[in-house]
C-alpha cells in the first residue's frame, strides 16, 4: 500500500512530463511526405460557410480540387460560424495579427478587403494570376474595378450576390389585388392597403443589426440613384445634404410599416412571416431565395427595392493569398479554381448566387438566379454598404452603430448627424 | 502580521478561530521551496495577466484605428472620445441597470429556495439538482433558448395567450423604452433646479429590454447562489435557531435576525462571483439578443468585440478594456481589503 | 412527517420553481425532436408530430469528434487547475510570508480581465510557445486563467484548517511536500470536488478561447463545432437544439451526480469568503 506521498509524486511527475511534452511538441510539420509530383501539404480555407447550400457549395469545390490542382493536398476546412462573419472577423484578425494567416480566407469583395488587409500590406497581388487566366476580360469592369486597389486586383470573386431585391408573397398580393411597387410613392400605397388589411407590409428581422443597415442601403440607392449613391463612399455626395435628408426621410417612413419585434428575429425568421402569409413582404439579398426553396416554398415573387430598377446593388465573397500563408502553390491552384468556369457553376446553384464570371451556363440555375443573371450582365452595378463593398470596415460599424440608434429615436438630424461624422472620421470625406 | 501565538476566541459561528503561523525569518530550505512553489503561478499570472492588461493599456493611449499597428502616443483622447459615444454611454447605463437587478434577483431567489429546502424536503436532492443544473449549461445556449423562450411573438407570450392571461404579455426584449425621469416632470424640473437636470436623460434610466437578459441570466446562476446558501444554512449551529423558536420566533425572524447576519460572508462571496460574471457578461446577450434596440441590451464587452474586431478601431477596444478593468476594481478591491483585514484582525 | 397548509404550500411552491427552471429544458428537447419543417417560432411549445431523431443522429455526427476533444483538453486542465490552485492556497495559508496577502491579491485580480481584450497577444505569446493551435495549447490558457479562482476556493478552503497540525507538524521535522501530502492532502477533498465542478464547467463551455487558439476544426472543442452547426445564414434549430443538449450533457451529468459532492465541498468551506 503506497503512502500518499508516493502518489502524490508520481502524479506531479507525471504533470511534469506531460507539461515538458506539450511544450516540445507544438511544432506541427506542414505534412512535408514526398508524393511523385504534384502538390503538397495542407491547404486551410478559412470561412464562415458551415452549413446549408453555402457549406455544399464550399464542399464541391473541394472535391473539385484534386482534379485541378494534381497532387496530396490535405484541405482544412477552418470555418467560424456566426452571422455576416461575427466571430469569423475575431479569429481571422487574431490569427492575422498572430502571425498565423490561413492559406485562403473567405472575404467580401471592396473596401472590406481592401482596406483591412491590402492597405496594411498583408495580401499579395494578384495581376499576373489573372492576366494568366484570362480574367480580364471574362470578369465584368465593375467588379475588377471593386476587387482592385492601384490598378491590381487582390481577390478571386467566386459569386455574386444581389441585395436589393423586394420579396413578395404571391398569394397575398393576389388576394389584395396588390402589384409589386417600383417606386416608394408605390411602396407606401401597397403598405397601407396592407395594413388596413391587417397585414404586416415589411418583414424585418435585425437582431442582427446588419440587416437594417441592407435595408438601409437600399432606400439609399433608391432614392439617390447609382451615381450620387456610389458619391457617398467616395466623398463626392454631400452626407449633410438635402438629398440624404430626403432618403432618410424616406427609411424613416419605410420603417414604420416594419413588424414590432424586428429586434427578436433573425433575417430567416422574418422570411418565415412572409412565408406564413402574416407579412407581405421582405427586402433580403437573393440568399432568402435559397431560403425558400430549402423550406418549400414556392408563392413568392421578387422585384428590385422601390426606386431600384436597372441597378444591381452587388456583394461577393471572394478568396486572396495572404501574405506569408502556408503552401502558396496550393492557395494559388485553389485560386484559379475558384475563378474557373467548373468551379463557379459547381459552387452558384448550391450557394443561390450567381457567378461572378459572364460565362457560366445559365441552365443550371433556378428561375430567380436565371433572372439575376440577366440582370447581372445590364444592368448598373453598385457595391453594398452592409456587406463590405462600398466602406472599409471601421466607416460600416460606425454607420451601423448610428443605425441601430435611428431605428428606435427615429431622429434623422442626430442620424444624419453622425454620418456625416462617420464619413469624416473614415478620412473619405473632410 | 508577527504575532505570538494569540488567544483563540470564539467567532459568531462558534468556531475557534487560530491564529496564522508565525513567519519564521530564517531562510530555511522549506521556506525557499515554498516561494519556488508560488513562483510558476506568479510568473504565468504576471505575464498572462498583467502583461496583457499593459499592452492593452498602452494599446488604449494609442492612435492605432487600423489593422496596422500603430503605437502613437494619443493620450487620453481615445477615453476621453469613448464616454461621449452614445454607444458607450448605453453601455455604462446597462451595465449598472444589469448589475443590480441580476445580482439582486439571484440572491434573493437564491436564498428564498434554499430557506425553501432547508426544511427536510421529501426529494430534496431532485429539488437541488433541477435548480443547480443550468449552471451546466453554457452561456450561449442559454441565450439561443430564452431568445426563443422571451420572443414576443411566441414563448412565454403564447403561454400566457393560451391560457388566458393575455394582459401578461410583454415585448420583453424588443422594447426600446428606457425608463427615466423626463424632463418635462416634475421630478425633472425639481433636479433641474438644484442643477442637476442632466439626471432626467434616458442615459440614466432602466431599459426595459435589460429585463430580458437578467431573467435568462437569473436562471443560469441563481441555483449556484442557492446553493452557496444552502450550505451557509447548514453550517448554522442548530442550538442558535432552536433557541429562537422556543422564545416564540416565527420562521421568518429566524431567517431575518439569526440566519441571515451569518449568512453574510457568504452574500459577499455570492456578490463578488455574481459581479464578476455581470460586468463581463458576453456569451449571453451575443446569443440571446445582441445589442438590442436602440442598444438597449448592449454591454462593454460586446462594443468592444465588435469595435476592436469588425471595425478595426484597437485602441478604441483597449480603451473600452482599460474602463471595464477600472470598474470591476472599484468594487472588488475595496472588498479584499475589507476582507483580507478582518482575517488579519481576527 | 406533517401535511400543514405551510408544508404544502412550500412543496407547491417548490413545484412551481422547479417547472419555471425546466421550462427552457423542455424547448430544447422538444424542439431537438421535430424535422426541419415543423421547427418554427409559433409552434415552440408544441410536442413534435414524431419523434425525429435525425437531428439527434445528425448533431452527433457532427459534433462527437469535437467532443473527444473536448474531453481531451478539460479533464487533463482541471486536474491540473485543481493541483494548481492547492498548492497556491497551501503556500498562501500555512507558508505565508510578508506580502502573501499582496500576492494572493494579485493572483486574484486576472479574474476580472475582459478576455476578449486579451486575445491578440494571448495568440502571440502561444505562437512563441509553439503552442498554437493545439489542445495544449488550451489546457495552458485554461489553467492559467484559472488559477484566481481555483486558488480563491482553495485558500479559503485551507484558511479553515487548523494551523496547529501544520505547526505540529513542522516541529516534528515533516518537510513542505510532506505537510501536504500526510495533512492537507487528504483533508481536501471538498476543496477539489468544488474546484473540480467549476473548472470542469467553466472549460467545458467556454468559447471565446477555444474558437481563438485552436483553429483546425479537427481539433476544436465542441463549443465551436455547436455554434458551426449554427450556420451563419439559415439556421437549422432542430439540430442546434438537438446539438445543445448533446453537448452540454457530460456537464449535466456532472451536476447531477456530483451536485451533492459539490454542497458538502461549499458546506466545508471552500466559498465562505
Amino acid at each position: 500500500m503506497r503512502s500518499a506521498r508516493f502518489w502524490l509524486l508520481f502524479v506531479l511527475s507525471l504533470a511534469l512530463l506531460l507539461a515538458l511534452a506539450a511544450a516540445c511538441k507544438g511544432e506541427e510539420k506542414e505534412g512535408v511526405t514526398p508524393t511523385p509530383g504534384g502538390l503538397t501539404g495542407k491547404l486551410e480555407i478559412f470561412s464562415w460557410w458551415t452549413t446549408g447550400g453555402e457549406a455544399a457549395g464550399l464542399q464541391a469545390l473541394y472535391d473539385l480540387y484534386p482534379d485541378k490542382c494534381p497532387g496530396d493536398v490535405e484541405i482544412v476546412n477552418a470555418t467560424v460560424a456566426g452571422g455576416a462573419g461575427f466571430n469569423a472577423r475575431e479569429v481571422l484578425t487574431t490569427r492575422m495579427l498572430g502571425g498565423d494567416p490561413p492559406g485562403s480566407f473567405q472575404v467580401h469583395m471592396g473596401h472590406e478587403l481592401t482596406d483591412t488587409w491590402v492597405t496594411s500590406n498583408n495580401m499579395e497581388p494578384l495581376d499576373t494570376l489573372f492576366t494568366e487566366e484570362g480574367w480580364n476580360d471574362i470578369f465584368p469592369q465593375g467588379v475588377l474595378d471593386i476587387v482592385s486597389y492601384q490598378g491590381k486586383p487582390y481577390s478571386v470573386p467566386v459569386n455574386i450576390h444581389r441585395a436589393n431585391v423586394l420579396w413578395y408573397n404571391t398569394k397575398v398580393f393576389e388576394d389584395n389585388s396588390l402589384e409589386p411597387p417600383t417606386t416608394f410613392d408605390e411602396f407606401f400605397a401597397v403598405a397601407d392597403a396592407l395594413k388596413a388589411a391587417g397585414i404586416t407590409p415589411l418583414a424585418l428581422g435585425d437582431v442582427e443589426v446588419w440587416t437594417s443597415v441592407h435595408l438601409m442601403e437600399t432606400v439609399l440607392l433608391g432614392s439617390l440613384g447609382p451615381d450620387d449613391y456610389n458619391g457617398l463612399w467616395t466623398g463626392e455626395t454631400e452626407w449633410s445634404g438635402p438629398q440624404v435628408t430626403a432618403a432618410l426621410e424616406t427609411f424613416k417612413k419605410v420603417l414604420s410599416y416594419v413588424n414590432s419585434d424586428h429586434s427578436s428575429l433573425s433575417w430567416d425568421q422574418a422570411n418565415d412571416l412572409v412565408i406564413s402569409g402574416d407579412a407581405a413582404m421582405t427586402v433580403m439579398g437573393d440568399w432568402a431565395n435559397a431560403d425558400y426553396e430549402a423550406k418549400n416554398f414556392a408563392d413568392y415573387g421578387w422585384a428590385p427595392t422601390p426606386g431600384t430598377d436597372g441597378m444591381y446593388d452587388a456583394l461577393s465573397d471572394t478568396f486572396g493569398l495572404p501574405k506569408g500563408a502556408p503552401n502558396p502553390d496550393a492557395v494559388t491552384c485553389w485560386l484559379r479554381l475558384v475563378g474557373s468556369k467548373e468551379g463557379q457553376e459547381a459552387f452558384n446553384p448550391l450557394k443561390g448566387s450567381v457567378c461572378a464570371r459572364t460565362d457560366c451556363d445559365a441552365s443550371l440555375f433556378n428561375p430567380y438566379l436565371q433572372s439575376a443573371i440577366s440582370d447581372w450582365k445590364a444592368d448598373t452595378i453598385v457595391p453594398s454598404l452592409a456587406h463590405g463593398a462600398a466602406a472599409s470596415q471601421g466607416w460600416v460599424t460606425e454607420i451601423v452603430d448610428a443605425a441601430t440608434a435611428f431605428v428606435t429615436d427615429k431622429d434623422v438630424g442626430a442620424f444624419q448627424g453622425r454620418l456625416a461624422d462617420a464619413c469624416v472620421a473614415a478620412e473619405v470625406c473632410s | 502580521m508577527d504575532s505570538e501565538a494569540a488567544p483563540t476566541r470564539e467567532t459568531a459561528r462558534g468556531l475557534p478561530r487560530v491564529p496564522f503561523p508565525r513567519f519564521r525569518r530564517r531562510l530555511t530550505p522549506e521556506r525557499i521551496a515554498s516561494l519556488a512553489l508560488i513562483v510558476p503561478s506568479t510568473v504565468a499570472v504576471a505575464v498572462f495577466v498583467y502583461g496583457f492588461i499593459g499592452w492593452s493599456a498602452l494599446v488604449s493611449v494609442s492612435e492605432w484605428n487600423s489593422i496596422t499597428p500603430d503605437y502613437t502616443f494619443a493620450g487620453l483622447r481615445n477615453f476621453k472620445e469613448l464616454f461621449q459615444h452614445f454607444r458607450f454611454q448605453a453601455d455604462i447605463r446597462n451595465t449598472v441597470v444589469f448589475t443590480l437587478l441580476f445580482v439582486a434577483a439571484c440572491l434573493m431567489i437564491g436564498l428564498f429556495l434554499a430557506a425553501l429546502l432547508d426544511r427536510g424536503i421529501a426529494g430534496e436532492g431532485v429539488f437541488r439538482s433541477i435548480y443547480l443544473f443550468p449552471m451546466a449549461v453554457s452561456f450561449i445556449v442559454t441565450g439561443v433558448v430564452w431568445r426563443w423562450l422571451l420572443a414576443p411573438r411566441s414563448g412565454v407570450n403564447l403561454l400566457f395567450e393560451r391560457s388566458g392571461l393575455g394582459p401578461l404579455k410583454q415585448d420583453w426584449y424588443t422594447d426600446p423604452t428606457v425608463v427615466h425621469i423626463t424632463s418635462g416632470s416634475r421630478l425633472g424640473e425639481a433636479l433641474h433646479d438644484i442643477g442637476i437636470g442632466w439626471l432626467a436623460s434616458p442615459d440614466f434610466g432602466i431599459p426595459l429590454a435589460m429585463t430580458s437578459v437578467v431573467i435568462a441570466a437569473t436562471w443560469q446562476m441563481s441555483g449556484f447562489v442557492m446553493i452557496l446558501y444552502l450550505a451557509g444554512l447548514r453550517a448554522i449551529p442548530e442550538e442558535l435557531t432552536e433557541a429562537a423558536r422556543v422564545d416564540g420566533a416565527s420562521e421568518f425572524q429566524v431567517l431575518r435576525h439569526i440566519a441571515l447576519p451569518l449568512l453574510r460572508p457568504v452574500t459577499l462571496s455570492a456578490m463578488i462571483i455574481l459581479g464578476h460574471v455581470s460586468l463581463k457578461i458576453y456569451d449571453l446577450v451575443v446569443a440571446m439578443t445582441q445589442r438590442g434596440p436602440g442598444f438597449a441590451t448592449d454591454v462593454p464587452a460586446l462594443f468592444m468585440f465588435e469595435t476592436t474586431f469588425a471595425g478595426s478601431h484597437f485602441a478604441r477596444g483597449a480603451a473600452i478594456s482599460i474602463v471595464m478593468l477600472f470598474s470591476v476594481s472599484f468594487l472588488i478591491i475595496p472588498y479584499l481589503i475589507w476582507s483580507l483585514r478582518r482575517e488579519a484582525r481576527v | 412527517m406533517t401535511f400543514s397548509p405551510a408544508r404544502i404550500a412550500i412543496y407547491a411552491l417548490l413545484v412551481l420553481f422547479a417547472a419555471l427552471y425546466l421550462m427552457p429544458i423542455y424547448v430544447l428537447l422538444v424542439t431537438g425532436l421535430k424535422s426541419f419543417r415543423e421547427v418554427g417560432l409559433d409552434r415552440m411549445w408544441d410536442f413534435p408530430s414524431g419523434f425525429h431523431f435525425d437531428s439527434f443522429r445528425d448533431a452527433y455526427d457532427a459534433l462527437s469528434r469535437n467532443m473527444g476533444n473536448s474531453f481531451r483538453m478539460v479533464i487533463p486542465a482541471t486536474i491540473a487547475s485543481c493541483f494548481v490552485g492547492s498548492i497556491n492556497g497551501y503556500i498562501l495559508t500555512k507558508w505565508r510570508f510578508p506580502g502573501s496577502d499582496i500576492l494572493f491579491f494579485f493572483l486574484l485580480f486576472g479574474m476580472f480581465i475582459p478576455y476578449q481584450s486579451i486575445l491578440i497577444p494571448l495568440v502571440q505569446t502561444l505562437q512563441d510557445l509553439h503552442l498554437y493551435g493545439s489542445l495544449w495549447g488550451l489546457v495552458l490558457t485554461h489553467v492559467i486563467y484559472g488559477i484566481p479562482i481555483t486558488t480563491l476556493i482553495f485558500r479559503n478552503y485551507y484558511a479553515g484548517v487548523p494551523t496547529e497540525l501544520v505547526e505540529a507538524a513542522k516541529i516534528d521535522g515533516a518537510s513542505i511536500f510532506g505537510i501536504y501530502t500526510r495533512i492537507l492532502f487528504p483533508l481536501s477533498l471538498p476543496g477539489f470536488v468544488v474546484v473540480a465542478i467549476w473548472q470542469f464547467t467553466s472549460i467545458w463551455n467556454d468559447f471565446l478561447f477555444a474558437a481563438t487558439v485552436t483553429s483546425n476544426p479537427n481539433t476544436q472543442p465542441v463549443t465551436v463545432a455547436l455554434n458551426n452547426l449554427a450556420g451563419s445564414y439559415i439556421v437549422e434549430w432542430n439540430v442546434q437544439m438537438a446539438g445543445a443538449l448533446i453537448a452540454a450533457l457530460p456537464t449535466l451529468l456532472v451536476y447531477i451526480f456530483l451536485g451533492r459532492f459539490f454542497m458538502r465541498g461549499l458546506m466545508a468551506g471552500a466559498l465562505r469568503g
